[in-house]
């Protein structure tokens, strides 16, 4: 564990910062870019890991084991998230035959 | 803390009895587990007790919004047999969410670090999104649900990076140590802070439905059960504003040049499109749901105006808000269930046959207007009194001019009931079996019109 942080510190802090945002950036265009539902899952969980790897760098830099163990928290949110998103990818599918969500436009003003 | 436990017990309790078939036991359980729940949140009272490190803290402003939810959920419930009613599955799933997603509300008004808030904000949306998509076999439900799902998981992402952004120019996730970081380095707060302030904000503006983050209310309300738009708008609501205000009044309110701009840019763009777009809606569905937009900019006025008694306000503007809300849905859901349609032009000619039922849907309207001997209207004066003594009197004038918008729509439905003839004669079969819970909203409504300033005292 000892030798795995100062590893980690060997990097400056900056460097995983902007590692970290253009991960996030990729995630938030995938998410308004991708027509496909899948595509914009994976795009959703690129967000959610790119703050789960900030959230570790912090708390590798700052000794603190709180970050570490928020990354968990988000994981298993992160994990449930997704099953929720399957199912519910699968109930579209079942009446539309697709998963373009162009075809998400019954409702509109 | 105690509430949070009786209601997951009884929430298992329900899907175990929903398992086992035994389907009549399944209402009575909640109805009594609710009020269980509701009497043991009151114990904590002028106590102050903090649980788990900091991580959930039961003061007085907890206790109050957390009443408030228990007391919405259960409103809800008693609507739900009629609602249900020809359903022939026991629901169990349905009613066990919704208490889950009950007891994520009640750890976002609650919590003291901000894992806490991140945990109680996703457990009340993974609920929401399966509770959206419950009608299966329409695919307006399932669309609402995917809809819900995609924006509501984008701004947990925002969310969640802003809190990493913050833990790391913190290094905590107490709310103490940031507010205490904050006085520290009142005069040099890093970009970093201030970035991860801005992406929170956005992150709970899409919760609330803050414009311009609102674009989903509109669809996921008019897409989902009835029943469930109701608890979303009602108790998803009031948490997320809860949520909102602990965390800025117990961290932030000594930089408030940092995020006071923008949510003031907020809090105008809200109320002017909320209420613009609600004026030419058909479905009242659709309409109420750009009213919950725009009370959520009026909401949105209390956190701007912290200092003074802000929370009593919040307070008392989520109780006339939800509990008109909850009425003019429910009398939405009669009419639906009678004439299938959501339209402006299927409440013509209602107070000819049911009398009642028209002169709660008028109380709630009037209410949610804020005409003044309706709780709806002492609410916005002591919010818009609070925000004027704080010197927002710009944002007050574009409130107002907001308001006064929103008479037009509020009486349409109003006027269609009264002034309207309709064209089929019959009466209404279903209001039999609403009209007696109908009838105990309106009550509760005029009620708290009289005691507003019981409500704003309390916290």
């Amino acid at each position: 564990m000892e030798t795995t942080v100062t590893q980690l510190q060997m990097i400056p802090l900056v460097y995983y910062i902007i590692f970290c945002t253009a991960l996030f950036t990729i995630g938030v265009v995938g998410v308004l870019v991708k027509r496909n539902a899948l595509a914009i899952f994976m795009s959703v969980e690129l967000m959610l890991n790119s703050a789960n790897l900030l959230l570790a760098a912090f708390s590798a830099y700052r000794n603190d084991p709180s970050g570490q163990v928020f990354v968990f928290f988000i994981m298993v949110v992160a994990a449930a998230e997704i099953a929720i998103g399957l199912a519910l990818l699968v109930v579209v599918y079942r009446s539309s035959r697709t998963i373009d969500i162009n075809i998400l436009n019954r409702l509109k003003w | 803390m105690y509430a949070i436990i009786t209601i997951s017990i009884v929430a298992i309790i329900v899907l175990f009895f929903g398992a086992f078939g035994k389907k009549k036991m399944i209402l009575p359980i909640i109805y009594v587990g609710l009020p269980l729940a509701f009497i043991v949140n009151l114990m904590g009272w002028n106590q102050s007790i903090h649980y788990f490190n900091e991580m959930y803290i039961d003061d007085n402003f907890t206790i109050a919004f957390n009443g408030i939810l228990i007391f919405i959920t259960l409103l809800i419930f008693v609507f739900a047999p009629v609602y249900y009613k020809s359903v022939k599955r026991p629901l169990e799933d349905i009613y066990a969410l919704i208490l889950f997603s009950l007891v994520g509300g009640l750890m976002m008004t609650a919590f003291g670090n901000l894992v806490m808030l991140f945990l109680g904000i996703e457990t009340l949306s993974l609920s929401l999104y399966l509770l959206a998509g419950s009608k299966k076999s329409d695919p307006h439900s399932n669309e609402a649900a995917m809809k819900y799902f995609l924006t509501g998981s984008f701004a947990s992402g925002f969310l969640l990076f802003g809190i990493a952004l913050l833990y790391g120019a913190c290094g905590s996730f107490n709310l103490e140590d940031i507010k205490l970081y904050v006085m520290q380095n009142q005069a040099n707060i890093p970009a970093m802070f201030t970035i991860g302030l801005f992406l929170i904000a956005v992150g709970l503006a899409f919760k609330v439905g803050a414009a311009p983050f609102h674009f989903w209310i509109p669809d996921v309300y008019e897409g989902s059960p009835t029943l469930i738009t109701t608890y979303m708008a009602t108790v998803g609501k009031v948490a997320a504003f809860a949520a909102f205000f602990r965390l800025i009044n117990s961290s932030f309110g000594e930089v408030d040049f940092l995020w006071k701009t923008s949510l003031i840019v907020f809090a105008a763009a809200t109320i002017l499109i909320g209420n613009f777009s609600a004026l030419y809606q058909d479905s009242v569905k659709r309409m109420l749901a750009y009213s919950g937009v725009a009370h959520a900019g009026y909401m949105l006025i209390a956190i701007i105006a912290l200092k003074g008694n802000a929370a009593g306000v919040l307070l008392l503007y989520s109780v006339s808000y939800s509990i008109a809300t909850i009425t003019a849905f429910a009398v939405l859901m009669m009419v639906r269930k009678e004439t299938g349609s959501f339209s402006i032009k299927s409440f013509n000619g209602l107070a000819k046959h049911n009398p009642t039922v028209a002169f709660a849907m008028t109380i709630a309207m009037l209410s949610l207007a804020g005409i003044p001997p309706m709780i709806g209207f002492s609410a916005k004066y002591q919010l818009f009194v609070s925000a004027i003594e704080q010197g927002q009197l710009p944002l007050v004038i574009i409130a107002i001019i907001g308001s006064m918008v929103s008479v037009y729509y509020y009486l349409r439905p109003v006027v269609a009931m009264y002034f309207t003839r309709s064209m089929e004669s019959t009466p209404f079969e279903a209001a039999k079996l609403y009209k007696k819970q109908i009838l105990v909203m309106a009550i509760l409504l005029i009620i708290l019109s009289f005691i507003p300033g019981l409500i704003i005292q309390l916290i």
